[in-house]
């Protein structure tokens, strides 16, 4: 069998095992967040934290429950790694500097997992597992509950109210991301990934002498990490290390998990707004766009164009055998498409075009299928701005989901697909334009500019991979990076949570004869069209400097 | 104004207690369960997948090695690699990529000086490389730098060197090399491949019985 036929054979086998489970996921997801009922555990947490889980919030007081937990999120991952030195369980590991320690407490808390830092010479037990494997799942968790609380603004009528921040929280939290993650970890271990707390394990090699390792919690943070679209490795090669990645097999399984909730919230939004077929489109959407960014990636890194890959024979630089052009290919557009970040294969070292294809999966605003729950808000925010234009075309005031798209409801969406391009483009400019930051480049010429386009890019969007050649741990980089993240992901939400709140006060528009069927293919296309021409038309300069340069070079 | 502050505090703490809470959830009990299940059921693979020969852990059949004899099969590159520059109380690997993008006149220097190198040396009387044989995994670092594998091809290459120095038949170095060949995961997950620490391994006991 050549690698390209199992390449393809593998990508059907993933989008088999999708097929099955978004539906039952997607119906199990919304009767989580509609359901009435709560567990006794999670009774004990809501007297815990003070908070009755029933009483529905405004717009406003649910975006303070997120800012207000996002805060202390920072805060205690920043006092974490400032204080490792002295916390016991760090096996000696000293204190992360200031600058660092912000960059990485703002990386994880907004589900960026950018990383500045080597993991196994930088973490102990103590900050990888209580401290970023937690927000791992949190982050994603509050991903999460923002979709939601924008489905019931589409779903509700003639209420301001949006559902309750804190039930939303711990509801995704224990009864969807905790389970998944647990049988995927111990999958994960059963065929290789590491699952210890012994400190640094010292082992013979073949020629004598001896080598050392980190022990540590790494199969329970992989699955996390995948499962909530994080992408923060354990280690600094990430998925490529073969302790977090040990098998051809995990690497599927690693794939599925980043693309299996994204997903099935299509399913998720199509029952709670009362029609599964509205939920279709946007799937539609989603899987027309990730599919052909997969095949278009199998076709250059097979291709292997490239000097260096010219002469080796083969795109493998910074790829893993086991895993192969075929597995790599899918797993790089798979995490640049959603909001993860993960590596099993370094993007720098991809060709030109491969390259492009994983910076556009990001600058695409990271909705096909997207981060855990940022996806699907993004995504709703593109349909929004779809059915403006289509409402242009026949002078029609827009409406979607029988919700009127008003001056404020456009004022809102535009503002969103703005904030993110503005951030990754500023900061890039900035950067190339100072003296000092482009010191930081291990390539020259395009490729060098594309490193840092690149890490803006991920950082803006929070997705958390990166063209690894940049030195990014400067002060600058660090503080910069930190901000576009910080600023990436709350204004959006802030957005998003507006816009719910707007839609949740409407009264429901009846269907008539000129209403736009959102839920036909003709909408799909309208909508696919729609995001390409808007990223194009933000980002095209920048990426012709960059990758498009290199790879026509 | 004395009410919206209370009112923020009052939040934050809200914030800061559904932090400890989830905390003890998802980073105490859920990684202690998870250690639980994996240690009572794969204590091997959860500890690292250590290999011994001769009674001794010679290292971990999932990370690749380097330095090995040139009577030994070779791994592949790893230029990304690196030592700890912090917590240096500690020896740890650094793994990583060399990041070279692929018009890098470093990057392809390196492979051609690579390639060089694996003809000079696997070709032996009687049997000639040519670079073309030369497969891309040989020339390339991984992303780790700790690929414990190579493609069949280059372990193929590989066998009339090592049958040479260690004075055993081609036949018997090619079986070996076969033995060891990993096929793709259900005939289509994944690449073929050669583990080269217990390809070694295998080795090194053959020329011991001989």
């Amino acid at each position: 069998m050549s690698p390209v036929l199992a390449g393809v054979l593998q990508l059907l086998a993933l989008i088999g095992a999708l097929a099955l489970v978004h539906i039952p996921l997607g119906t199990y997801m919304a009767r989580v967040y509609s359901s009435k009922k709560h567990l006794r555990v999670e009774k004990w947490i809501y007297k815990a934290i003070g908070a009755d889980p029933d009483a529905e919030m405004t717009w406003p007081a649910y975006l303070r429950g997120v800012l207000a937990f996002s805060v202390v999120g920072v805060l205690f991952l920043y006092l974490l790694q400032r204080l490792q030195g002295i916390l016991p369980g760090s096996m000696g590991f000293s204190s992360v500097n200031p600058a660092q320690s912000f960059n990485t407490a703002v990386s994880f808390v907004t589900n960026t997992n950018w990383q500045s830092y080597y993991g196994e010479q930088t973490m102990g037990h103590v900050v990888q597992t209580a401290g970023l494997a937690v927000q791992n799942f949190v982050s994603a968790s509050v991903g999460i509950a923002v979709a939601v609380a924008l489905v019931r603004g589409f779903a509700r009528s003639r209420t301001g109210e949006l559902g309750n921040f804190w039930s939303d929280l711990v509801r995704g939290t224990l009864r969807i991301l905790v389970p998944i993650a647990a049988v995927a970890a111990v999958i994960l271990v059963a065929c290789g990934a590491i699952q210890n707390f012994s400190g640094i394990h010292e082992v013979g090699q073949f020629m004598g002498g001896s080598q050392q390792w980190n022990g540590g919690a790494v199969a329970s943070q992989e699955a996390i990490k995948e499962l909530g679209t994080n992408g923060g490795g354990y280690f600094n090669a990430n998925s490529a290390h073969p302790f977090e990645n040990p098998t051809p097999l995990t690497n599927i399984l690693e794939i599925f998990l980043i693309l299996v909730i994204p997903f099935s919230l299509t399913r998720t939004f199509g029952v709670m707004v009362g029609s599964v077929k509205q939920g279709y489109a946007i799937l539609a959407t989603m899987f027309t766009i990730w599919l052909a960014f997969v095949s278009l990636m199998m076709w250059t890194e097979f291709a292997h164009h490239g000097p260096a890959f010219q002469a080796a024979g083969g795109a493998m630089e910074g790829k893993e055998v086991r895993f192969g052009v075929g597995g790599s290919s899918i797993f790089a557009v798979s995490t640049t498409l959603t909001s993860t970040g993960a590596v099993d294969s370094f993007h720098s070292s991809f060709t030109g075009l491969g390259g492009g294809i994983t910076l556009l999966g990001m600058m695409l605003g990271e909705i096909a299928p997207g981060g855990v729950g940022s996806g699907l808000y993004g995504m709703l925010i593109m349909a929004v701005i779809a059915v403006f234009l289509a409402g242009l075309m026949v002078g029609r005031t827009p409406e979607y989901l029988g919700k009127k798209i008003g001056a404020r409801e456009m004022k809102l969406a535009a503002a969103y697909i703005l904030i993110t391009p503005a951030l990754a483009l500023v900061f890039t400019a900035a950067s190339m334009a100072l003296p000092t930051p482009p010191h930081s480049m291990l390539n020259s010429g395009a490729h060098g500019f594309s490193e840092v386009l690149y890490a803006f890019t991920s950082a803006s969007n929070n997705n958390g991979s990166a063209f690894a050649g940049l030195n990014a741990n400067t002060d600058w980089f660090n503080t910069m990076t930190g901000l576009a993240m910080l600023l990436g992901r709350f204004l959006p939400m802030v957005f998003v949570l507006a816009l719910a709140g707007s839609l949740a006060g409407q009264r429901p528009v009846p269907v008539s004869a000129g209403t736009l069927r959102t839920e036909k293919p003709l909408f799909t296309g309208l909508l696919v069209g729609a995001i390409l021409i808007i990223t194009g038309l933000t980002y095209f300069p920048a990426l012709a400097l960059g990758p498009l340069a290199e790879g026509l070079a | 104004m004395n009410n919206s502050v209370t009112n923020t505090a009052r939040l934050l703490g809200a914030g800061l207690r559904a932090l400890l809470v989830l905390t003890l959830v998802t980073g105490v009990v859920y990684p202690l369960v998870v250690t639980g299940i994996a240690q009572g059921l794969f204590p091997g693979r959860a500890n690292g997948s250590e290999v011994k020969a001769d009674g001794r852990v010679v290292g971990s059949s999932l990370i690749g090695q380097q330095g090995y004899g040139s009577e030994y099969f070779q791994p592949r590159p790893a230029n990304g690699l690196g030592a700890n520059s912090l917590n240096t109380h500690y020896r740890l690997i650094l793994s990583g990529a060399t990041n070279l993008a692929g018009d890098s006149e470093k990057l392809v220097q390196s492979v051609d000086e690579a390639k060089a190198k694996i003809v000079k040396d696997n070709s032996v009387p009687g049997y000639t490389v040519r670079p073309s044989d030369v497969p891309a995994d040989a020339v390339t670092s991984s992303g780790s730098g700790l690929d414990p594998d190579i493609s069949p091809q280059y372990a193929d290459l590989q066998v009339h060197r090592v049958a040479a120095r260690n004075g055993l038949s081609v036949t018997r170095v090619e079986k070996l090399v076969d033995d060891h060949t990993t096929g793709r995961t259900l005939g289509f997950i994944g690449e073929p491949r050669v583990n080269v620490l217990e390809l070694n391994i295998a080795l090194k006991d053959l020329t011991a019985d001989k």
